[in-house]
């Protein structure tokens, strides 16, 4: 069970870390100054386990990886949301950080209910109420299961499918 | 089933007969360009995190300084040092102070039919010139580093056909600020924007940058044009030949189309704190501003350049704002300078700055203070893009800059005649 941080719709990475921030030498250096703009005590509220909750477009801008980074270092356990932008969506994934694409969730929670996700099964229970998730393609899959690509670069040197017939929409 | 040109690009790079939306293909990269917003830390993980560090081709890296540049501070510094010494020590073609990324990589390596990743999301800008590029993350980029490869989901493709002409006194920034309004932020999430049809045709390829360069805003993963003779053209008076020229098929399908008449594009201003929140021009006028900003690689090219002079030649920066002008590369500069337009420029009162991301992405000189509105033809409005949180940023073309900057409140380029 964790607290969710519930933001509007078209987050844009700008605020998940801004720019000022982002030739800092190490995640490490930036997570403090996560949601800065928006909530300046983000980082101190937040606990390993907690979630981030948006609504169309999450992720929208910069590619930075540094914003799917410092959520991951600040211990958030996972973001949901109605629909996310494509960079932010595939650089989460690649560091090992789950998102999770629930359309009806986002607009009955709000910032300091609680939530669990069960990720193998697509479930979120919240507020008394179970809330279905799509499911990632199996090739995405399987790149977060191992716990990102460089993860699965170094257990399978020589793998990539040729081809993989399961993709889908994000 | 017929492909497009997107779909041509992926199934050349990953050596198979022919794509479709939805498949999942390992491709062959031809070109990584990373630039100093990330390549601190990729370079970091790239000695931390993998298990056989080696690098597959470095002739396919481009590593570019050019959004903190000079640095502002020491930790920039040290990360901008880590950047160019990993370069030399890697034979990595190697760039700073002397343009945006996005401006190098088109006046030195972009060619029709390449597959380009850039860890900078207006990687899409490649498709000027009928190449497929696309923004990445470090991690991304990383993977291609070692392997030179990387995996892709094939975007479904939605044509936007452009027929007509842009009246005088109209830009093409006014006309992807207005498509962009149309569509959405998330219009073409996932999928690649193909511009096509007579009006497309007749855009230059300074012009057909601007379009495919702010395409991410409206969620898309690339944006193409045909590389037509004008783009070849284009191409050989840079000494350059394409890898190929692809053409989308009669039959290719589209997941959806649009039209878009040119005659009817209005100059248009982007409110903050979103790029599709956007209005005709005129109704913001009159807004006050503390500070215009022309440059980018949206709109720092010599066009813009040419653009900014007529309108300032003989008239002065209202005293209650300062005017950044920001070429978009070296190459930009001296042909201002050799033109005549720099002389007027700083004639006028503008403050004139060496080439690199500038005020576009907040953390350099130029950022404003609190509550500060600033009117610029940079990338994105998000709220504190340009400093401070509380401060508001305005898009709109190089002549609504400009004009605005001469006035001390938004104004379109009419208004000054």
């Amino acid at each position: 069970m964790g607290a969710i941080f519930k933001f509007h719709n078209d987050l844009d990475t700008d605020q998940i870390i801004a720019s000022q921030y982002l030739l800092l030498p190490s995640i490490d250096e930036m997570k403090a100054h996560a949601f800065e703009s928006l909530d300046a005590d983000f980082s101190k509220k937040v606990q390993p386990g907690d979630f981030v909750v948006g609504g169309e477009n999450f992720g929208c801008g910069s590619s930075r990886e540094q914003a799917p980074g410092v959520l991951k270092a600040l211990g958030v356990k996972g973001v949901v949301a109605k629909s996310f932008a494509r960079i932010f969506y595939r650089n989460s994934i690649n560091i090992g950080l789950p998102v999770i694409i629930c359309k009806d969730l986002p607009d009955q929670v709000s910032t300091g209910d609680t939530m669990e996700l069960f990720l193998s099964e697509g479930i979120i229970k919240t507020g008394g109420r179970e809330y279905s998730c799509t499911k990632l393609p199996p090739y995405m899959q399987a790149i977060l299961d191992k716990g990102g690509l460089i993860a699965s670069l170094n257990e399978a040197e020589t793998a990539s499918p040729a081809v993989s017939k399961d993709g889908g929409e994000q | 089933m017929g492909m497009t040109i997107a779909e041509k690009i992926i199934a050349s790079a990953a050596g198979v007969e022919t794509v479709k939306p939805g498949d999942i293909h390992t491709v062959t990269l031809d070109r990584m360009m990373s630039n100093d917003g990330t390549t601190h830390l990729t370079i970091d993980m790239y000695h931390q995190q993998i298990k056989n560090p080696s690098i597959a081709d470095p002739k396919k890296l481009i590593f570019i300084v050019d959004h903190n540049v000079p640095a502002d501070n020491p930790k920039t510094a040290a990360s901008q040092k880590k950047m160019r010494d990993f370069a030399k020590e890697h034979h990595i073609d190697f760039w700073e102070g002397k343009g945006v990324c996005h401006q190098i990589m088109m006046e030195h390596y972009v060619c029709p039919g390449e597959l380009i990743f850039g860890a900078d999301s207006h990687t899409c800008t490649y498709g000027a010139l009928g190449a497929f590029g696309t923004g990445v993350g470090c991690t991304d980029f990383l993977y291609g580093m070692v392997t030179g490869t990387s995996w892709l989901l094939v975007p479904k493709t939605v044509k936007f056909n452009l027929t007509g002409r842009l009246r005088k006194g109209v830009y093409p920034r006014d006309l992807m600020l207005h498509i962009i309004g149309q569509i959405g932020a998330n219009g073409v999430n996932y999928q690649v924007m193909e511009f096509t049809g007579d009006g497309a045709k007749a855009l230059g390829v300074n012009d057909r940058m601007v379009l495919c360069n702010l395409a991410v805003e409206a969620g898309a993963k690339s944006a193409v044009f045909e590389a037509d003779e004008t783009a070849l053209a284009w191409l050989k008076e840079r000494g350059r030949e394409p890898k190929h020229v692809f053409r989308s098929d009669p039959d290719a399908h589209y997941f959806k189309e649009y039209t878009f008449d040119l005659d009817k594009i209005e100059p248009i201003v982007a409110r903050p704190d979103f790029v599709d929140d956007v209005i005709p021009a005129r109704e913001a006028c009159g807004i006050k501003i503390d500070e215009a900003f022309l440059g980018s690689c949206n709109n720092g090219r010599i066009d813009e350049m040419r653009v900014a002079a007529r309108l300032l030649k003989g008239r002065r920066v209202a005293d209650t704002v300062r005017f950044l002008i920001v070429p978009a590369s070296n190459e930009v500069y001296i042909q201002s300078l050799e033109e005549g337009l720099i002389e007027i420029f700083m004639e006028a009162g503008a403050i004139v700055m060496n080439a690199n991301c500038s005020v576009c992405w907040g953390s350099c000189q130029g950022v404003i203070g609190e509550n500060e509105v600033l009117i610029s033809t940079g990338t994105r409005n998000f709220k504190g893009r340009a400093g401070h949180p509380s401060s508001k940023v305005y898009l709109g073309s190089a002549a609504t800059v400009t004009a605005s900057a001469i006035k001390g409140v938004i104004a379109t380029e009419n208004e000054l005649e």
